[in-house]
């Protein structure tokens, strides 16, 4: 076993792979714990108003914090409904 | 001034008891009046791997109950006399521990001792936050290996925010990434993290590298700190590591492999 290994240095090993895969992930969780612990809670009371008015799905609303040096921006995004699908 | 370090990693099986262990005595043997204190309140294992199974009477939840005096309860190394160990209770369960009460204690033995090394619990409930609360110093256990260095990541996260340090605005905790069970053969045929891909990710101070080794299972099941097997890599690794903490320069080793061929070629495992 220990023969074959010496002879297959050459092949890409999977510590490239985890790399990669743990610096998207770690990225995507540093920057969701900065975030205000009310966003979910706003965002769902969002939804439901919107919903008093427009037929919107559950993913039509996105709310994004994000922070730098000066400022910190909340962005509000929905995405309405196409209007021949509209049904009210 | 007494300096209170947490051993901590957020998974479990990476070596914090271990560590503990081999810091702590590493710590007393030189010369540093040293108390180590197990938070796995319902899963005490610090006294098995110190070896002092039998000779626990009281623990740290009967302390904070005022049930038995911090003297009562501290347990002497048989190794070393400046080493003094603070088992956890086997028979409660986490609630036990409180926030006012782990601070009590911890004061008082701030004005005896140099050194206090707490053991955290894996997880990131009431054990583990009550170890890191305190601390002036953390040193992160990681295994080279996804889930290790995303939990260590969630760890550092919780470090920054949640400590006494951090709620006071104090200078925030020193943070130090202890990598263990560091296997350079593996790395070297790519199919490990390196210290460089780890150090990369979580950008924290490299304090040493323990690597992986007979040795520490041998030490475990003797009941002595591996640091006290002194000719074996994972002992003198972590007898490194004692010293950088404690300021000294010493050069980073078992990172590379210095395995030939033929040591290649006959390796048991």
């Amino acid at each position: 076993m220990s023969l074959l290994d010496y002879f297959r240095i050459s092949k890409v090993g999977s510590a490239s792979v985890a790399k990669e895969r743990l610096q998207i992930l770690v990225a995507h969780e540093r920057s969701s714990r900065n975030q205000p612990s009310y966003l979910p809670q706003l965002q769902k009371e969002l939804l439901e108003v919107i919903r008093k008015y427009i037929n919107v799905g559950q993913d039509a609303i996105s709310v994004n914090f994000e922070q730098d040096e000066n400022q910190e921006t909340l962005e509000v995004n929905i995405v309405l409904p196409d209007i021949n699908t509209k049904n009210t | 001034m007494a300096r209170i370090i947490v051993v901590t990693s957020g998974k479990g099986g990476v070596g914090k008891t271990t560590t503990s262990a081999a810091i702590a005595m590493g710590l007393a043997k030189k010369g540093h009046k040293t108390a180590v204190i197990d938070f796995d309140v319902g899963l005490r294992n610090l006294d098995l791997i110190m070896g002092c199974e039998r000779r626990v009477v009281y623990d740290f939840v009967n302390v904070i109950n005022g049930e038995a005096t911090l003297n009562q309860a501290l347990i002497r190394d048989k190794n070393c006399n400046l080493l003094y160990i603070l088992p956890a209770s086997q028979t409660r369960d986490k609630d036990a521990l409180s926030q006012e009460g782990v601070g009590k204690i911890l004061e008082e033995l701030k004005k005896d001792f140099k050194y206090i090394v707490c053991d955290s619990p894996a997880g990131i409930e009431k054990g583990a936050h009550l170890a890191m609360y305190f601390a002036d110093d953390a040193f992160v256990v990681t295994n080279p290996e996804v889930s290790s260095v995303r939990d260590s990541d969630r760890m550092l996260g919780i470090l920054a925010s949640k400590s006494r340090r951090a709620e006071h605005n104090e200078e925030p905790i020193k943070e130090y990434l202890l990598l263990t069970r560091y296997s350079p053969e593996r790395v070297k045929l790519g199919e490990m993290l390196s210290v460089d891909d780890v150090q990369d990710i979580l950008s924290l101070h490299l304090l040493g590298v323990i690597p992986e080794s007979k040795s520490v299972l041998n030490a475990s099941n003797s009941g002595t700190p591996v640091i006290l097997d002194e000719k074996s890599d994972a002992g003198q690794a972590y007898a490194d590591i004692v010293a950088r903490y404690l300021g000294e320069n010493r050069p980073h080793r078992f990172i590379d492999d210095k395995k030939g061929f033929f040591g290649k070629l006959f390796r048991s495992k």
